[in-house]
């Protein structure tokens, strides 16, 4: 079956000649028709329309934004704050960028309209550092919102009254977490909080009601004030509604983001048709569907079992080409959608130099505040690393695995889970290689093979 | 500390955009590494009085986030993506031929001055890898050759200035 078309609604203007990054050229396409409508409705209203829409967040945990929303303590008589979480870091994953440096007044106008259906006065954009630039764009993004009365007090001539200012991450993955990003914007190192009782819904910036959205999320929600809940709902497929944003990157012929209907192309059509296939002479060899902390799949594996389907359970038998892009079909074979970054790796990869590489990454990005995650990360590290560039032991694949499994549930964020979950999956998949590598690195590597660690 | 106007105008506007001010930690931090390169010792001081803050709560804040840096650094900063989209791609090659154009190592700043070259973790544009982030500007596909291209355009601009 051919891939489908793209159905852009996020990206629909991402690289379109002579689109420009200002005001000016938003309003021409139409922009802000939706918040001037938004401001006219009750805010209840919108909470509903993205309850119906079936909105999952798009930072990596797929969880329904609706319910996030209907969280929020309403009660308390604290100010209600929203963030954005623009600091996208999950290795593999570089869709937010685009999305902030060619069209930042669609990330405001769903950020503005979130706020207004939360009642929210003040909002917070939490941009990693390593977008200098897309910080820049966004406050003058904003500067020219305030100045059309679209941002500040008393937008569009309504008593509604809400701020927007952009706070700049210093290059600490874990900000992406939501109560590490709030630490983060109170001044903190950001070390994640414990929930219970810190869930940000409720105590959550300053101790206060608090939503963390991510960028992508935000625009969506733009769109679904537009068109309604139910409109957004009947694209991609139940329980994962709307279009998906994938970025894939690797060992593709034409790497890069595209959007599509959730749930309506494979694994293999993405990569193979829409990218384009492996590189010349090159077969896959491995994919991680959804940023570098989901588990990792093999090319050549099967997946058996029954699914739901409507209201009737049916079998399935997939090969990893087979697998429906979704947050649901992804989970069922022992992966997640996460964050939509595809990392794609061919023959020419050796899998313990590639789990090398990861273990380099989530040991420095660590926060540290919990002991089997500081000491677990940086020992797969050393061990991994030790493999590659010193002595290679039999018994190395169990030694990894023996610390990946005792760091998740033992900490206090998913950071665990993300750090011990690629060592996990590749011992699993690529036993093999683990145990061979003691022979494999007397012999000479594959021609092309990049240096990982 | 000697600090331009306009970074001080600066300071003073974004400490208002929050309601606690210690939130304007890293805000502050990234103004000053902005004018000065780097943070000095009694920039510490400086932002906690400022912040009313303990000296430690921002010394805490220094040593956590990657990006704030104690020492000064070349007049050019080249960050080279280490992690797994750009290495598949070749970015330790990329990296080495950084550090091999500017015979330099990895943090230190090169014996002309003009460049300290880091190998960072992802900067989120994996679809371009190999990535380079030099100063502020992002250069994509960066192999062993554009590397090369880049370093030259660097020493010709060193060249016009001396």
């Amino acid at each position: 079956m051919p891939a489908p078309a793209q159905t852009r609604i996020i990206f629909q203007h991402i690289d379109e000649p002579g689109y420009t990054n200002d005001l000016a050229c938003y309003v021409r396409n139409g922009g802000y028709e939706v918040l001037k409508k938004a401001v006219t409705r009750k805010p209840e209203e919108l909470i509903d329309e993205v309850k119906k829409s079936g909105l999952r967040g798009r930072g990596g945990a797929g969880f329904p934004c609706g319910v996030k929303w209907g969280l929020v303590d309403r009660k308390s008589g604290k100010p209600i704050y929203l963030i954005v979480n623009a600091d996208e870091s999950e290795p593999g994953t570089f869709k937010d960028r685009y999305i902030i440096h060619q069209d930042p007044h669609q990330l405001i106008e769903g950020t503005m309209i979130s706020c207004f259906a939360n009642n929210v006065k003040q909002a917070y954009i939490y941009i990693r550092g390593e977008f200098p630039h897309g910080a820049k764009i966004l406050e003058k993004a904003i500067a020219e919102a305030r100045a059309a009365n679209l941002v500040g007090p008393n937008i569009l001539g309504t008593t509604y009254n809400c701020e927007i200012y952009v706070h700049r991450g210093a290059g600490a993955y874990i900000c992406g977490e939501e109560t590490g990003l709030i630490e983060s914007l109170e001044g903190k190192r950001a070390n994640p909080r414990i929930k219970p009782p810190y869930f940000p819904a409720v105590l959550g910036l300053y101790q206060c009601p608090t939503i963390v959205n991510n960028v992508e999320t935000l625009c969506h929600v733009k769109y679904i004030a537009q068109h309604g809940g139910e409109a957004f709902a009947k694209i991609g497929t139940p329980g994962n509604t709307g279009t998906r944003v994938f970025c894939v990157s690797g060992h593709v012929q034409r790497p890069g983001y595209y959007e599509f209907p959730a749930g309506t192309i494979t694994l293999g059509q993405l990569l193979n048709e829409v990218c384009g296939g492996p590189l010349p002479g090159r077969k896959l060899k491995a994919v991680i569907p959804g940023g570098s902390s989901a588990k990792i799949l093999r090319f050549g594996e099967r997946f058996k079992g029954k699914r739901k389907v409507g209201a009737e359970m049916v079998d399935y038998d997939w090969g990893v080409e087979d697998v429906p892009m979704d947050f649901d079909s992804l989970g069922m074979i022992g992966t997640m959608g996460g964050s939509g970054g595809v990392i794609v790796m061919d023959d020419s990869v050796n899998m313990v130099e590639a789990l090398a590489n990861i273990n380099a990454f989530y040991s420095h990005e660590s926060c540290g505040q919990c002991t089997p995650c500081r000491e677990g990360s940086l020992w797969m590290k050393k061990i991994t690393t030790r493999m590659v560039h010193g002595e290679a032991r039999n018994e190395d694949a169990a030694l990894l695995k023996s610390v990946a499994d005792q760091i998740p549930g033992r900490t206090i964020c998913a950071f665990g889970e993300a750090c011990s979950w690629p060592t996990q999956s590749f011992i699993a998949k690529f036993g093999d290689e683990f145990k061979q590598y003691p022979e494999t690195k007397k012999t000479a590597k594959p021609a092309g093979a990049a240096a990982l660690i | 500390m000697n600090l331009k106007p306009s970074t001080l105008q600066a300071i003073d506007e974004v400490i208002t955009h929050y309601p606690e001010k210690r939130s304007a930690t890293l805000p502050l931090l990234h103004l000053i590494q902005e004018d000065i390169g780097h943070i000095p010792d009694e920039a510490i001081p400086w932002i906690a009085t400022k912040l009313g803050l303990q000296p430690i709560n921002v010394y805490e804040v220094i040593t956590f986030y990657p990006m704030f840096r104690r020492k000064p650094i070349g007049r050019r900063h080249i960050k080279v993506c280490r992690t797994l989209s750009c290495a598949l791609l070749g970015g330790y090659k990329t990296c080495a031929a950084f550090e091999q154009e500017f015979n330099t190592q990895l943090g230190e700043v090169s014996p002309d001055g003009e460049v300290t070259v880091e190998f960072v973790e992802c900067l989120a544009s994996c679809g371009t890898a190999p990535v380079v982030l030099i100063d502020d500007d992002l250069h994509e596909k960066v192999d062993v050759a554009k590397a090369k291209q880049l370093s030259a355009q660097i020493k010709a601009e060193a060249a016009q200035r001396r």
